[in-house]
């Protein structure tokens, strides 16, 4: 029997993809190449109990995936520099059950209106592939606020001026705000921004079977030991419970197979290390803006769009620190205050903009948080005889408090990813190289947002601020590395209406290919300056229910 | 008696660990955590069944709820390839060298510390301290399992009775507990 779809990859979008097909009706199969630490194997329709707040376990140790002695990647900014300048951790995304909703913290934020349609609204940049989406926010609205409800988002309706409307209110009341960012929130608000409690997937009451979260601190990076953040646990369990679906972790789809316009199915090798074919009516493509172009190339797909415009969030970072406070960023949710001045224009915005020889220039959210682990506080501190003292004190922990902004990518079609001529991951396949750089635009964001980020630490009483980026370009001659820490991956397979110019069309269906769907952030037409997590979730639901002819409940 | 090292080379380990780590003026180091153990166990981690990569969850036990963390997860095909790669190296065995020869923490443990000396248990804390620092792979190496094994989880085989964290006032691992509203949101 020929099930209805496979969906490849078990994260925010194949688990959304699964909970709408499932509950129309459809029969469906999950390929996950990861682990499944996510669902308790002896009853898929609950979690398990495999995390914990072990900064060993899951920073040092990569228990959450993709490890990359196996399954490395490759990266170089531009063709000029060769072949490759790095091979190992790049963007990486956790590879388990879950998918990169198992280590994110939970922030999730809508798209504002502008954000679908750049290119109407603020024209072009020299260089990029700036345009609108075949879409708006009206028609992804209903879909927001079905998936909301779904893995349960706590927020406050109002508490941002620059939100897009809403058709009605959080699902739930915002969390307990940190110390640090009572304070920065404070300050942000006295320099005329406007900070607002982040809406977040973590259970400030017991919503939906899971509980309140309880402040452990470990948000960031870790799967949540009580299923408090709902993403995607709570698609994935209504999934399995409709008894239409079938998870299969450590299992690698290898090849879709393509015949003319349609895919018959796909050859996957199991945790037995055994290459099998399966046929679907479907298949839907869940792995990630750098898996899944990655596969799709795999494939033997072509077009000159997919791989390309690769955005990833160019990481504005500012630090301050604080000799007489003690802010203790390990208690509460990793960032419970944003603020999204940064993507509004003013006047200064536009002076910088025309500074930097740009017609404008868009930051993106910015976090207001600290760092609470201290294995990673220790490797950044002296060995000898005064590192525990240094400890003690937590200049670089206890007394920082930071913004970290997301800011927007523009899609370069510079910025790729395709297949690596000769590094290999352990069964055999050409991984994925990523070719990224940030482009002006970035560049003149990041220090002109930069400045005014520190300029609040100050105000919120600094004694020091400093501010750099991510990737590798330094305001205070700190040089970072090129590869991008941001775990934010989006474009590769853009969406449009037309098929010379884009993978796929407004339904993330692909132009050249009935039946084969991505459902992931690699169709997003251009970056905006939030998480990608809800927009990508809300695209996946519409997806699928336009594939099942059904509504948004 | 160590896991994996001879009782030469986990006589040297303990003393750069204690080096970069000193106990000093009431503060634990190295010595009263087992940053040494945890390293040795690191080394040794597969003369365990299961072997000691993934401690287990979602509690230790010491916040309230079950011991579990000291029930290792067991470790899949693909999982164990890695870490014996990563921890035995790739050995000239092809199906850890698809993309080349790959070098063990074992081995460079060894070495590293063959290049510290047999006498470095004996020479003065500057000499010690010069000779990490001539070796500056090795030194960042040991450095950063010297911080996992201070301040990481104490069933992993250092952090010896959460020393590590007391000392810089945390509490570790806190579920089921967590924290309350009043104190994430207050001084």
């Amino acid at each position: 029997m020929t099930t209805d779809a496979i969906i490849i990859g078990s994260g925010p979008g194949g688990s959304t993809a699964a909970e709408v097909l499932t509950r129309a009706g459809w029969s469906v199969v999950i390929m996950e190449k990861g682990r499944n630490h996510l669902l308790d194997p002896n009853d898929l329709t609950k979690p398990a109990a495999d995390y914990s707040n072990d900064e060993i376990k899951f920073i040092s140790r990569y228990f959450l995936g993709p490890d990359p002695l196996i399954e490395p990647r490759a990266f170089r900014r531009s063709a000029e520099e060769g072949e490759h300048t790095h091979v190992g951790e790049v963007n990486s995304i956790p590879t388990t059950v879950g998918g990169g909703g198992t280590h994110a913290d939970g922030k999730v934020p809508r798209f504002r209106e502008e954000d679908f349609g750049l290119l109407s609204i603020h024209g072009p940049q020299e260089g990029a592939h700036v345009d609108d989406w075949p879409l708006t926010y009206e028609e992804l609205e209903p879909f927001y606020a079905e998936v909301e409800r779904a893995i349960g988002v706590a927020g406050r309706e109002g508490a941002n001026p620059f939100a897009a409307w809403r058709s009605g209110p959080y699902p739930m009341a915002p969390g307990a705000p940190m110390y640090g960012a009572v304070l920065s929130s404070a300050a942000a608000e006295k320099m005329g921004l406007h900070p607002y409690e982040a809406p977040t997937a973590a259970n400030s009451v017991a919503y939906d079977g899971r509980p309140a979260c309880n402040n452990c601190g470990y948000c960031a990076f870790f799967g949540c030991p009580i299923h408090a953040k709902g993403d995607p646990v709570a698609l994935l369990t209504k999934t399995m419970a409709t008894g239409r679906a079938d998870l299969m972790a450590e299992t690698y789809v290898s090849h879709i197979r393509i015949e003319g316009r349609r895919a018959t199915g796909v050859d996957y090798i199991g945790p037995d290390g055994v290459e099998r074919k399966m046929d679907a009516k479907w298949i839907i493509v869940a792995g990630g803006a750098i898996e899944t172009p990655r596969l799709l190339l795999l494939s033997g797909m072509e077009h000159p769009a997919l791989g390309r415009h690769l955005m990833v969030h160019f990481q504005t970072i500012t630090v301050g620190h604080f000799s007489e406070l003690r802010l203790h960023p390990h208690k509460g949710r990793a960032v419970t205050h944003v603020h999204d001045d940064a993507m509004v224009q003013d006047e200064r915005s536009r002076a910088a903009a025309a500074e930097a020889g740009l017609p404008w220039i868009r930051g993106g959210l910015v976090e207001h948080s600290g760092g609470g682990l201290p294995i990673m506080e220790a490797r950044h501190s002296p060995w000898g005889r005064h590192h525990a003292q240094t400890m003690r004190d937590s200049n670089l922990r206890d007394r920082m408090w930071a913004f970290i902004m997301q800011g927007e990518d523009l899609p370069y079609p510079t910025n790729t990813v395709d297949l690596s001529p000769s590094i290999r991951d352990v069964r055999g396949f050409p991984v994925a190289r990523v070719t990224y750089q940030p482009g002006p635009h970035e560049l003149a964001a990041s220090k002109h947002h930069g400045k005014i980020l520190q300029s609040v630490l100050e105000e919120m009483g600094a004694d020091w601020t400093i501010h750099t980026s991510s990737p590798g370009v330094s305001y205070h001659g700190v040089e970072a590395t090129p590869v991008p820490e941001s775990r934010h991956v989006i474009g590769t397979a853009r969406m449009g209406d037309d098929p010379t110019t884009s993978v796929v069309d407004r339904w993330g269906r692909v132009h050249a290919l009935d039946n084969v769907v991505v459902a992931d952030s690699s169709v997003f037409v251009t970056s905006s300056g939030y998480g990608p997590t809800l927009t990508l979730v809300a695209l996946a639901a519409r997806a699928a229910h336009h594939l099942a002819g059904t509504e948004p409940s | 008696m160590p896991v994996w090292l001879t009782e030469g080379e986990y006589a040297i380990l303990r003393a750069a660990c204690a080096e970069m780590m000193p106990s000093d003026q009431g503060a634990p180091g190295a010595e009263e955590a087992g940053v040494a153990d945890y390293i040795d166990t690191l080394l040794g981690a597969f003369t365990f069944d299961p072997p000691r990569i993934w401690a287990g969850g979602p509690t230790s036990g010491r916040m309230g709820g079950e011991a579990r963390f000291a029930t290792f997860h067991r470790l899949s095909r693909l999982d164990e390839l890695a870490w014996r790669m990563r921890i035995e190296g790739s050995q000239g065995i092809p199906e850890r060298e698809f993309n080349g020869p790959v070098i063990g923490l074992q081995e460079r443990y060894r070495s590293g510390l063959v290049a510290l000396g047999d006498d470095f248990t004996q020479v003065d804390g500057k000499e010690r301290r010069r000779r990490l620092r001539a070796d500056a792979e090795f030194c960042e190496l040991l450095h950063g399992h010297c911080c996992e094994g201070m301040y990481g989880a104490p069933e992993y085989g250092g952090n010896r009775n959460g020393v590590g964290w007391d000392y810089i006032g945390l509490k570790g691992d806190v579920q089921p507990i967590g924290y309350s509203d009043v104190e994430v949101s207050g001084p």
